[in-house]
C-alpha cells in the first residue's frame, strides 16, 4: 500500500507527515521504557521479517500497491510502541533505499501502516486476548482477525487521504471498493503468516511474546 | 543488503552521507510540488539528475536497470487516460481523458525523478553510512537502533531460509502445493525462532564489549563546504521551478 510521490497533492502530504512526525514522536517515547535487552534484538527481527514480507508486492491502483503489511505480528510480539517504530523504520529504508513509495509520500504511508494499521491491530489483540479461550488456538485466532481489521484499516487511510488530496479524478467509490476487496485477500494472507508465527514463538518462547506478557500473566497452556 | 551500493572512488561517494539524503529529500519535495504542467521544469529536473550521476560514476544503464523497480507503478498509470473524467481529445483512434493524460504523466514523471534520486543516493553511500548519516540529522537512536538490527537480521533471515531449504529438499521433501501449507506456515514459525536466538547471541556479545544503543561514529561532522556542494541540487531544481512558472 504504498503510496507514490505525485499521488496525493502537496499540501495533503504536508499535513500528514506533521502528523506522522506526531505520532512517532509518541511511539519513540513511549518505546524508551519498553526496549529492554530482550526487545532491541526482538524488535529489529520484526523490522526484518516485515521488509521480507513486504516484498511480495501486488498493484491495486495506480501508484499504489497492495503488500502484506505485518503490522500485526509486529503488535503481539514487540508491543504497540515499539512496533509502529518497526513498521516505520521498514518504511522510512524502503523510501530512501530502494525507492519504494514517495519520499514526499512517507508521512501518509507511515501515518496508514505504522499508525492506523497497528494501532487498530493493537486494540483488537488487546480485546480478543481477553474474552478469546486462553490457548494456542484462542492465540492464532486473535492474530489471524487483527490483521484482516488491522491491514482493511490501513487501506481505508489511504482512501480518507486520496478524498482529501488525490490529484486525480477517479470515482471514490470504485477505489474504497478495489482497496477493501483486495486489503480483505491480503489480510486473511497476513493474519495467517501471522499466527503460526506468534504460535509458534508462544509455544516454544512464551517469553518473548510481547502480548502474552502484557495481558497473560500466567504462562500459556501447550498441548502436549 | 548491499545490492544497489555501486562501490566506486567518486566525489560523490566521498560526501558525508547526512548531506547526501538532506539533497535528495528536498530535491524530492520541490519535484513533488511543481505543477505538473510545467513540463520544462521536469526536463531540467532530468538534465540536473544527469549532472549528479556523471560525477558520480554511476554508469546510466546500471541506473535505468534498477529504475524498473518502478514500472508497476507506471504500468496502471497507463490505464488513467482510458478511465479518467472530463473532456476526451481522439489520438489513433482512442478516446482518451484530458484530465486522465496529466494524471498519468504527473505520476510518472514525479515517480520517475524520485526513483532516479533515491538510487543515486543509495549507489553512492552504504547502509551502515546513511545510519549514521540519519543519526546526525538528529534522527530518534531508537529508530537508528531498529534499523540497524533490521540490516543485520535480513541477512540472518535470508540465509537461515536458504539453510533450511537446502535441509528440506535433502530429505527430499519439497513443500510447494496448497494442501502443503502446514509444514510452510511451521517452517515460517521456526525460521523467525531460529533467526531470533542467532541473533539474541549476537545482541548479547554486543552488549558484554560495550553496546550502548547507538554504534560509535568515526567521521565528523560534515564540512560547510559539503553541505554548499550538495545543496546546488535542490537549490537549482528549485531555481528552475520558480523560472519555469515565471516564464509564460
Amino acid at each position: 500500500m504504498h503510496i507514490a510521490n505525485g499521488i496525493i497533492n502537496g499540501p495533503v502530504s504536508a499535513i500528514f507527515i506533521a502528523i506522522a512526525a506526531a505520532g512517532l514522536a509518541v511511539c519513540v517515547w513511549r518505546a524508551k521504557v519498553d526496549l529492554d535487552d530482550r526487545l532491541a534484538p526482538m524488535a529489529g527481527l520484526v523490522a526484518a521479517f516485515i521488509f521480507a514480507v513486504q516484498m511480495l508486492n501486488i498493484q491495486v491502483l495506480p501508484g499504489v500497491s497492495g503488500h502484506l503489511l505485518g503490522g500485526t505480528l509486529a503488535v503481539i510480539l514487540v508491543g504497540p510502541w515499539v512496533g509502529a517504530l518497526c513498521v516505520a523504520t521498514v518504511l522510512l529504508v524502503q523510501a530512501l533505499v530502494f525507492a519504494d513509495g514517495g519520499l514526499t509520500a512517507i508521512g501518509l504511508n507511515i501515518t496508514n501502516m505504522a499508525l492506523l494499521g497497528t494501532a487498530a491491530a493493537y486494540l483488537l489483540v488487546a480485546l480478543l486476548l481477553r474474552i478469546l479461550p486462553r490457548t494456542t488456538g484462542g492465540l492464532g485466532a486473535t492474530a489471524l482477525i487483527a490483521s484482516v481489521v488491522g491491514v482493511v484499516v490501513a487501506a481505508m487511510g489511504f482512501v480518507v487521504e486520496y478524498a482529501l488530496g488525490g490529484t486525480t479524478e477517479l470515482s471514490l467509490g470504485a477505489i474504497a471498493a478495489t482497496m477493501a476487496g483486495t486489503h480483505t485477500l491480503i489480510g486473511v494472507v497476513e493474519g495467517l503468516i501471522a499466527a503460526s508465527t506468534v504460535v509458534t514463538v508462544a509455544k516454544v518462547r512464551p517469553d518473548l511474546v510481547y502480548a502474552l506478557r502484557a495481558f497473560r500473566a500466567q504462562p500459556i497452556k501447550v498441548p502436549a | 543488503m548491499e545490492r544497489l551500493f555501486l562501490d566506486r572512488d567518486s566525489r560523490v561517494h566521498r560526501l558525508s552521507p547526512e548531506v547526501k539524503i538532506a539533497a535528495v529529500l528536498l530535491f524530492t519535495v520541490v519535484v513533488v510540488i511543481t505543477p505538473r504542467e510545467e513540463f520544462t521544469a521536469f526536463a531540467g529536473y532530468a538534465v540536473l539528475i544527469a549532472l549528479v550521476t556523471a560525477p558520480a560514476r554511476v554508469p546510466a544503464g546500471w541506473l535505468l536497470r534498477r529504475s524498473t523497480i518502478e514500472l508497476p507503478f507506471v504500468l496502471l498509470a497507463v490505464l488513467l487516460p482510458i478511465f479518467g473524467h472530463g473532456e476526451r481529445v481522439d489520438w489513433l483512434g482512442l478516446s482518451l481523458s484530458v484530465d486522465g493524460l496529466y494524471g498519468a504523466w504527473n505520476i510518472v514523471a514525479k515517480g520517475t525523478l524520485g526513483v532516479l534520486a533515491s538510487l543515486l543516493l543509495a549507489a553512492t553511500t552504504t547502509m551502515r553510512d546513511l545510519i549514521s548519516g540519519l543519526d546526525r540529522l538528529r534522527c530518534p537512536a531508537v529508530i537508528t537502533q531498529i534499523m540497524t538490527f533490521m540490516l543485520r537480521y535480513v541477512d540472518v533471515l535470508i540465509d537461515d531460509a536458504r539453510r533450511m531449504r537446502i535441509a528440506r529438499l535433502a530429505r527430499a521433501y519439497d513443500p510447494r502445493f496448497l494442501w502443503q501449507a502446514k509444514a510452510f506456515a511451521v517452517g515460517v514459525g521456526s525460521l523467525f525462532l531460529r533467526s531470533y536466538e542467532r541473533g539474541e547471541r549476537v545482541y548479547l556479545a554486543m552488549l558484554s564489549r560495550g553496546y550502548t544503543g547507538t554504534m560509535p561514529s568515526v567521521a565528523g561532522r560534515a564540512p560547510a563546504r559539503e553541505w554548499a556542494i550538495s545543496s546546488a541540487l535542490p537549490v537549482a531544481a528549485a531555481g528552475m521551478a520558480v523560472a519555469a512558472a515565471a516564464l509564460p
